[in-house]
Order: structure tokens, then sequence, then C-alpha cells
């Protein structure tokens, strides 16, 4: 197995994820240093590139966060080495400070924010839309339109980085970052990077100077970034990732980015409307280019703005069509606004047909012979939903039975604050509906602080807090640091998997390896709490009955922050998958079924997929494909009918 | 290039639940088309899925251009599912009276039934249902095959050499090897060879 990355000659042609395509472009405008936090639709561009780290000579790492991976790329670049940084839309939140001091300042050696960002929060927890940060903090973005372009588009916003001296963001979505296509590769460059950090001149020499960003200054380098702003504009007025398909004076001017352009292009096919309707497709979506946009305006009356997220391209057309009314008259929009087209979620072929026909008043009716309305009727019956759950033998399930049954037995209406991973599911019936607020990274430990200093205002229940261990050191440690200097009255359990594993286990600080398998040393979460003088407990989540009394005993204390790390590798991890600790079976004589009184506890309650009710035999069955081994199931069944044998 | 597809673009969705080896089928076919001059987009729902939801890879394969990600609703061709009842919720959505399904009849039982909130329908009641619903419909137990080599996890490419042996697609043998040599260590060659000729023959033996 090679790298397609590497391996892939030039002009050869590929089938490339969308992150494959954008790690290539990277590759080919020579890129050196390479830093993200990793995060649905983004995780793949890092893993890619350290896979070829020793053979491009590169420098990878997975950072705490994404403010400090954008701290060490702006680094990279401040020493005069291309420099990229990877995130998913809300680690664009994250790093935003940062960010704003950065674009104020410019860059020396190229530097490329990626963002990937999840219209339709397919794997997300919000729409977040990160295009705003490029008008608000100046600096221009770059939205490729399809898989070749994710490349020739990255590899270019390395060298318009260098151009224009400031950052540039690259913005993908789940549908190009997550599929695949055709894309032919370019030259891979032979580059030798030395890395000096220069501070010899002036603090405005942008080359050789101080980095500052001292309140006298402010005045004179807003000026240079917009005058960057300004080159980028006229850069983006010829630019070939900005393209027009259709008649010279269309019925209906389209004007759309990103993958949207695909299905606006499909549409259009379906429809066959591609003689009377017009498609611009926009690959610079900051600055707008005015001259390009104002000559297409001119020509329709009719404007279909079709993008996912927040109306950014709707607003800022508007006010350029405003700008320019005199050149190009009064025109009549459409788009997530007017209704057109859905205000939230992702887009597809079909909306935008729904979209192109009501706004030019076409009849469109799907060919209908019944199909649909049997196939949904068989599936309203034959296809229930297939809700997300914890994987067999998955630590969390046992977690979250452990803290569930522990508030239970507590009675005073407990509750636990969620986090971001896996365990977000802690809040759905396979973490038993355990988790009561689910929101941003590290907000579940920031909250259980506030909640923990209420006592005044008479507020007697018990507060925890769940976090992963990657989490821990992305965003958990500050808030843990607060609630032990208010003397903040709740409980921390950090879900210590070994690895960030909703994201493919990826490396953190914990960990023994960095992105590239080079050995780093391991930051102990125990020690770490230990230093911050907090109690600390440690025990395995598959030891049900120490658990339980440790977390029994936790809720008895009050008045003071506690810890409480459950240790057990995820069991997808490469150090579990495949190997079971315990071999399942089932006593069938002594499994009472229905009654036992358990109310089917393996089944109806602890809900593993590894365990299915034989609903002929009327007894718990063990599926033999499914089962991971962990032997938990074996400890809550009250008669004993699951026996678990150790295997290893 | 000659085009030999059946149509264009050729429409065609694998399907199956997080861990069955859906993306790496889908990319084994899309490869072994690029390998041969098409245009192919893969459209991939995965992500929060893996974790026991539903995945579902959307190719488009062309001979002339790349095509949107997202497959417009009633267009598919053929249905691969490594899940029976996940051929279902696709053709409800993908389906029209043209459409093909190969079909693992395997279930793998949704945590609602699990916890007996949900039935999971009878076997036979499954294959009467896709095949009221399909042009034409094959069914094979390739969990099982696949599992008799050791692991179900090869039922993926297994469904793989399925889709060869249908003939709507250009998937000889030849360039099969060439892209699986390409994908996976070279210890797992020979056994993803032989669960792609496995997939074959259980269409040719109907």
């Amino acid at each position: 197995m090679t790298s397609i990355l590497f391996e892939t000659k030039q002009d050869c042609e590929a089938l490339l994820m969308g992150n494959d395509a954008i790690s290539r472009g990277a590759l080919e405008a020579g890129v050196n240093v390479v830093t993200g936090y990793p995060g649905t639709p983004s995780s793949e561009i890092v893993e890619q590139l350290a896979k070829v780290a020793e053979d491009c000579n590169l420098y990878v790492e997975w950072s705490v966060n994404e403010k400090v991976a954008l701290e060490v790329a702006a680094a990279g670049s401040y020493a005069g080495l291309k420099s990229m940084c990877v995130m998913k839309q809300v680690g664009v939140n994250v790093a935003a400070d940062s960010l704003l001091h950065i674009a104020e300042y410019g860059t020396r050696g190229a530097l490329v924010l990626v963002s990937c960002e999840d219209p339709g929060a397919l794997s997300s927890t919000n729409e977040g839309d990160s295009r705003p940060y490029a008008k608000m903090m100046e600096f221009p973005l770059l939205e490729p339109g399809d898989f070749q372009e994710a490349k020739d588009m990255a590899k270019w916003a390395f060298e318009l980085s260098e151009d224009l001296c400031n950052v540039v963001m690259l913005r993908s979505v789940t549908r190009l970052s997550h599929a695949s296509g055709n894309v032919i590769m370019g030259e891979l460059p032979k580059v030798a990077p030395e890395a000096v950090f220069d501070f010899s001149g002036t603090p405005m020499d942008q080359m050789k100077g101080s980095i500052l960003a001292f309140p006298t200054l402010i005045d004179p380098l807003r000026r240079r970034q917009q005058e960057k702003l300004a080159k980028a504009e006229t850069f983006f007025e010829k630019s070939v990732f900005n393209t027009y398909v259709g008649p010279e004076k269309p019925e209906l001017l389209i004007i759309t980015s990103s993958v949207c352009q695909l299905y606006a292009k499909e549409a259009l096919s379906i429809l066959h409307l591609q003689d009377r309707v017009g498609l611009l497709k926009l690959g610079t979506t900051w600055p707008l280019p005015p001259k390009l946009l104002g000559k297409y305006l001119g020509a329709c009356e009719k404007i279909f703005i079709v993008e996912e997220g927040t109306p950014f391209l709707e607003d800022n057309i508007k006010t350029l069509a405003a700008e320019k009314a005199k050149q190009v008259g009064i025109k009549t929009f459409f788009g997530r606004k007017d209704g057109t087209l859905p205000p939230v979620n992702e887009l597809n072929p079909d909306l935008l047909i729904e979209g192109i026909t009501s706004i030019l008043e076409i009849p469109f009716q799907p060919a209908s012979d019944g199909y649909k309305a049997k196939a949904e009727e068989i599936a309203a019956v034959g296809a229930p939903v297939r809700e997300l759950t914890f994987c067999p033998g998955c630590p969390h399930r046992a977690s979250f039975w452990l803290i569930n049954s522990a508030l239970k037995l507590d009675n005073r209406s407990g509750f636990l604050c969620g986090d971001i991973g896996c365990y977000s599911l802690g809040a759905g019936p396979c973490g038993f509906s355990t988790i009561k607020i689910l929101q941003a990274m590290g907000s579940g430990m920031g909250m259980a602080s506030g909640f923990g200093k209420f006592d005044r205002f008479g507020m007697s229940q018990p507060v925890m807090a769940v976090c992963g261990d990657s989490t821990f050191f992305h965003a958990v440690m500050p808030a843990l640091v607060n609630a032990v200097h208010n003397q903040s009255d709740m409980i921390l359990v950090v879900l210590d998997n070994s690895g960030t594993a909703m994201t493919g286990f990826q490396p953190h600080p914990g960990s023994p390896a960095g992105a590239t398998g080079m050995k780093l040393p391991m930051l102990d979460i125990e020690k770490l709490c230990c230093a911050i003088d907090i109690r600390v407990e440690v025990s395995d989540p598959f030891d049900l009955k120490g658990t339980r009394e440790i977390l029994l005993d936790l809720l008895e204390e009050s008045g003071n922050p506690r810890v409480l790390i459950l240790k057990q590798p995820c069991a997808l991890s490469p150090i579990r998958k495949g190997s079971k600790m315990y071999e399942l079976s089932i006593d069938t004589n002594l499994c009472l079924a229905e009654s036992c009184g358990c109310n089917k506890l393996c089944t109806r309650v602890f809900k593993c997929p590894g365990l299915i009710w034989d609903t002929q035999k009327e007894k718990i069955q063990i599926d033999e494909v499914l089962c991971a081994g962990c032997g938990v199931c074996a400890n809550i069944c009250p008669t004993g009918a699951i026996t678990a044998e150790r295997v290893r | 290039m000659e085009n030999t597809l059946r149509c264009d673009p050729y429409n065609l969705i694998i399907t199956g639940v997080g861990g069955q080896g859906n993306v790496l089928a889908s990319r084994v076919v899309g490869d072994m088309m690029i390998a041969q001059g098409y245009k192919v987009t893969i459209g991939e729902t995965f992500g929060a899925s893996q974790r026991g939801g539903s995945v579902m890879s959307h190719l488009r394969i062309s001979a002339r251009d790349g095509f949107s990600p997202q497959m417009p609703k009633a267009k598919a061709h053929m249905v691969v599912a490594l899940e029976p009842m996940e051929a279902i919720r696709v053709l409800a959505v993908y389906g029209n009276s043209k459409v093909k399904v190969l079909c693992n009849t395997r279930p793998i039982q949704p945590v609602g039934v699990i916890c007996g909130d949900q039935i999971y329908p009878e076997p036979k009641q499954i294959i009467q249902w896709i095949e009221s619903i399909s042009a034409d419909a094959r069914f094979f137990d390739t969990t099982k095959e696949a599992l008799d080599l050791g692991n179900s996890i090869f039922g993926n490419i297994m469904a793989v050499g399925a889709l060869s042996a249908t003939g709507d697609l250009p998937m000889p043998l030849k360039v099969f090897e060439r892209v699986i040599l390409k994908k996976i260590p070279v210890g797992k060659v020979e056994i993803n060879l032989r669960a792609y000729k496995i997939g074959k023959n259980l269409i040719r033996d109907k």
C-alpha cells in the first residue's frame, strides 16, 4: 500500500477524495508546515500529509486545539515556511482571536487556513459558516467547486498568500471533502526550505520587523491589510476559478459557489435549461470581483443565489448590486432569504430543480408511476430508523450505565453536562439519556463549573460533566482550573479511551506518538489533575462494581471539584479491534426472559448491538459477528445467564 | 475510449451499516472505472454514521462529465445493499421501477429492534418487498460466505464481485486485481481476490 498523494505522477488521473485533493494541492505548492485539530469532515488532510511527512520533508502536528494549531502554522509563516492549518468549521471560532491578529499583520511564508464545513450538520452539532470571518477580518476566501479545483485551488491559495502577504482561507464542505472524483495531478516540487525569524527591521517592515500588534501601529497595519484585499480583488477579476456557462442574455442568472455548482449544473441538465439559464460559479468569494459580477448582473434581471450556510453571497451580492444599480439596473433576487431555497440545511439537485422551476414558472412533475408511494409505504414499516449507537464493546456504554445508575441511586436530580465526541451519544437512548446539556468543545466542564457555584441560590442538584481525553486537553483544562480556583462543587468524569476516537484515533498530548508516528512524551491526565490540587480517582469502566463504589463516594463529597478518569481503550482502537477479552455465552436455562422481572435489562435497557433478543426462543442471544467481548453484559444480568470466559 | 455504460451517467448506490466496509467497496468500484478512463463522482455519508448508523455511497459514473455527489431522487440504476433493510431505505428515495438490486440477506439489527421498540421484518417479507419495488433483485448471504473466509468484512468485496457479474458496468477481473493491489496491504490481496471471485459466482449460480 502506497500513498496515492505522493506516488501518483504528474498528469496521471486518480480518484481522490476532496480532502486528499487539498492535501495533494498543498504538496504541489511545496508546503512545509501542516497543523490542525481533528474534526469531521477535515481530519483526513492532516492524516494523509502526516503519512508523507518523511518523504516530503514536512513538519506535521496534531495540535492541542485549533487556536494553537493556527499559531504554530503562523510561526511557520513568520519563519519563512509555507504553512497550512486545517480544521472543521467550529475550529475557526476557537482560532478566531489569533486569526484576527494574524490577518491584521499579514504573513511572510504562505499561510493557508483550510476550513472544512458541514452544511446539514451531517456530523456536527451546528451548521457553522466561517465565510463571514473573511469579510469581518479582511482576508481572501476561496471555495473550490469540484475535486480538481480542490487540488488546484489549494495550490493557488499558497501562491496567493505569498503574493498578498496575508492569510488565505480555503473553504470546503462535507460533500466535497468526503466525496471523491477525478483529479489530474500536477508536479511535486523539490523544496529545501530554511527557517529563520528575522526581526532586524522596523515594526512596519513586514518581512523583517518585529511582529507587534501595538495600538499605535493598528492604523498603518489595517491600511496595509486593506491594500492587500484590494489587490486580491484585482486578481479575482481574472481568476480562472470564476466561470460562466450559459447564454449571453439569460432569463435567469444563477450565482453560486462550492459544491452547489454541481447541484446547479445537474438541475439545469435535467431540466434542459442550459440555453435559457446562466450559471456563474465563483471560486473567489471574498472579496467579490465587482467588475465581473457587474458584467453578469447587467445581463439578466432575475438573480438566483445558490449557497449553503448563511446568506453570505446573497447579502454581499445585493450590496454590490445596489452600489452598481445605475450600471446594472434593478434586480429581483431569489435565494434562501425569500424562501426559494430552504433557509437551513444542505442543498441538493432536487432542491435546485424546485427552485429554478418555481422562479421560471415551469411546471415540473417527476414521472409518477406510483413507484414512490409504494416504496415509501414499504419503507415506513420495512426500514425503521437506524439510530446511532455506541459500538459493541464501547467503554462509553459502560461509563454512561454507571453514571446514570449512580445519579439515580443518589436521587437528588443530579445531571450530566456533555461534550463533543462519540460520547455525545450519551444524550440519546444508547447512553440512557444521561447527558442533559450538549453544546461546544469544553463547554460541559465550563457550565458544570458554573452550576456548581449556585448553592447560595438553593441549587442542591449534584453536577457532573463528562469529556474525552482529547477534549480534556483541547478545552476542558482551562475550565477545570476555573472550577478548582473558584471551588465549584462538581465532578468531572474523563472518558479516556486512548485517542481522538470519533474522528479516527488521531493522537493528542496524552498519546505516546504524534501525527507522523514519532514517539513523543505522554501527558498524564491524572498527574495534571494532581498538580492542580484536585481529588482524582482512576478506574476501568468495565469494572462495574469498583467504579460504582468510587462514583457514589465522589457524589457524597461536596464543596469542591473532583475528577474520575475512566480508562479503557475504544473498541475500534488498534489495541482492541478484533481481539476479544472475553468469549460470551448464554445459559438459556438461567435466562428467565419475561418472567425474570429484570425487564430484559440486557437488551431493552443496556442495548448493546452485540446482544439480540431471540423472539422465537424468547431468550437472549449473543451476536457473534458483532460482539466485541468486553464482558460487561455478564455483570448486568441478574440471573447470571450471560457468562464471560476470559480469553485474553 | 469506448463507452460501454448502460446509461450515462450510471447511478449506483452502495449501502449498508457503519463498519461493513461500504466506503472501501465504493472506492474500489470508482477506481476500477477511473482506471478505464471514466469520470466518477462518489458522494459518501459517513462520519457519525460509523456508529451503527446507515451508510450510503452514491456513485455517478460517466464517460463525459463529473456529476453531483448527491444523486437526484429516483435516479438510481443499481442498488447494492450490504444489509437488507438498507436496500428498502434507499429504494424509497432513489429507486424507480427500472432499478436493479443486489442484496445481502444477513440483517444487522438496529438498536431500536434490540431493545424491543422496533420490529425487524421477517427475511422472506423483506425479499418480497424488495422484489416488488425493483425490476430485478438478486439475494445472497455474503456475510455467511465472508465468515467462511474468516471475517464478515469481506462481504463488501464479495458484493463488488457480484456487481461485476451483472454486466451493467465494465469490471474486468484484471482491472480489479490492479486496483486492489494499490488499495490494501499486500497480505490481504489474495483473500480479497477470493472474495471477489466468490461474489462473482454468487450471481452466476442463479
